[in-house]
């Protein structure tokens, strides 16, 4: 299996699109840490951009690949391979590319100009972020053939994590208004993974004050060491669970 | 050393596979025939274990291959069109899959050598002709000196030259005794490679015969005429 990574690994890094990515992060971790003088400031905006971005690359690119290399795939598996190590081979490539890009991009910049827990902290949740989307990617691209369904389909699962999740959060909150939700807030913000590393950062940033109750309630979980652990614990779940679907599903696919 | 028992396969509404059942012995040159879509390919990617069946059991050497995955090192397939990464060049296929199955038995570059492959090592997959493909996925198939050979339309596409050179080294690997499996619609090739012959019919074997037999009992001295003589009998 190892060696299945190697060629995996040597392939992808070939590519020039990491080598952009990791570029691209680079630019503006350090553009927005020159133009603001506050790190704390500087962290925020970052978080954004990087909640926004890493989760958007990781799952198309990590799609995208797959697909390609179905040629690959085939090949592999009329060869004494098991068909498990073949999967897991090219989700260990993905994740290991999209992390070490995202080490090399954005950690460097913050180990640079932040050097704190926080700083430290928002490099796992990066790792996290793009190991889980894709993760998410393998399921995407194990459910059809189609490359434009697959990959419309992982757009799909970015838009709903990134974008109409929240939305329909807001809209629960301002419907039940008033009942008191903090507590399943706590619950509705683990089901989503970018929400979960949000929240993991403003809480180290010590701006949780300006969320109010919620926040304080936040704070009184998520700040404590087995709020931390429980929430690193979600995220590999969030890892584990779509990996484990999709290589069920690939053992029984016929090719 | 093939046993396949009531192997059941369907595509949406297509019965690809319909409780099909063949058993082996080595040595034997066995010639898969029958008219296209008649599920020759899905049987074969059956036995790879490439296509998952939806009932039915297949045994290598009795060892079930639904759960086990080390007996594809005793098998050399040759697919009907070779599928390969686009940007990789023929040589690091090549190295790539000796340096993955790390095969104890000896390396067989004959075939290699009879294309004379190695002057195109360089040569990126994605810029291959279909006939160059060809060469390469028979020179895989071969490379380890498997003990069963799958062959799916082996000679369609190559050159008179390079077929013949093909069809030399099947002749000389059946005579060491190896299991070949080999579908094809040019008859008269199957005639001088194959010992027996199944014709296969809308997922179903019709006959399953040494070519003698099959001639004996169609009364026909070529195998053209005797498949024909098949192929037009209306199905019982």
């Amino acid at each position: 299996m190892i060696k299945i990574v190697k060629y995996i690994l040597l392939d992808i890094l070939r590519n020039k699109i990491v080598l952009a990515y990791t570029i691209f992060l680079f630019a503006i971790t350090f553009c927005v840490f020159s133009l603001e003088d506050n790190a704390e400031k500087g962290l925020l905006t970052l978080l954004n951009l990087i909640l926004f971005i890493v989760p958007l690359v990781s799952i198309i690119f990590s799609t995208i690949y797959i697909y390609n290399s179905s040629e690959f795939i085939e090949l592999l598996v009329s060869q004494p391979i098991k068909r498990k190590s073949i999967w897991l081979s090219l989700f260990t490539g993905l994740a290991g590319a999209l992390s070490l890009a995202f080490i090399i991009g954005a950690g460097i910049p913050l180990l640079i100009y932040v050097r704190s827990v926080t700083g430290l902290m928002m490099i796992v949740n990066g790792v996290l972020i793009s190991v889980i989307f894709a993760s998410l990617a393998m399921v995407a691209a194990v459910r059809t053939r189609d490359k434009a369904k697959g990959i419309g389909f992982s757009i799909l699962l970015w838009l709903f994590f990134s974008l109409v999740y929240d939305g329909l959060v807001l809209f629960l909150l301002f419907q039940f208004s008033d009942y008191p939700l903090e507590k399943a807030m706590i619950i509705i913000s683990a089901l989503n993974p970018i929400d979960l590393g949000r929240i993991l950062i403003l809480l180290k940033m010590d701006v949780s004050a300006l969320m109010g109750y919620t926040g304080a309630v936040f704070k009184e979980f998520y700040g404590t060491e087995k709020g931390l652990f429980v929430s690193f614990s979600v995220m590999i779940l969030w890892i584990l669970l779509p990996l484990l679907y999709s290589l069920r599903k690939f053992n029984r696919k016929d090719l | 050393m093939i046993e396949a028992i009531s192997i059941s396969k369907k595509f949406g509404k297509l019965k690809a596979l319909n409780n099909v059942s063949i058993v082996t012995g080595s040595g034997q040159s066995i010639a898969l025939v029958g008219p296209n879509g008649c599920g020759k390919t899905t049987l074969i990617k059956c036995i790879l274990g490439m296509v998952v069946p939806d009932s039915g059991t297949i045994k290598l050497k009795s060892e079930s291959i639904a759960t086990g995955w080390k007996y594809r090192s005793i098998i050399g397939y040759m697919p009907q069109v070779g599928r390969y990464p686009d940007q990789m060049k023929i040589g690091q296929v090549m190295d790539m899959l000796t340096d993955i199955r790390q095969s104890p038995s000896s390396i067989d570059e004959d075939l290699i050598k009879a294309f004379s492959l190695k002057g195109l090592y360089n040569k990126r997959m994605g810029t291959l002709s279909g006939g160059t493909m060809q060469k390469v996925s028979a020179s895989i198939a071969f490379l380890f000196n498997p003990e069963i050979l799958i062959l799916d339309e082996p000679t369609a596409g190559l050159d008179p030259v390079a077929s013949e050179a093909l069809k030399e080294k099947i002749a000389a690997e059946k005579q060491k005794g190896k299991l070949f499996l080999i579908t094809s619609h040019i008859l008269s090739e199957l005639e001088e490679l194959a010992t027996h012959i199944v014709y296969m019919q809308d997922g179903v074997i019709m006959l399953y015969k040494t070519m003698e037999a099959l001639k004996v009992d169609t009364g026909e001295n070529k195998l053209s005429r005797a498949i024909a003589q098949l192929m037009t009998k209306p199905a019982p």
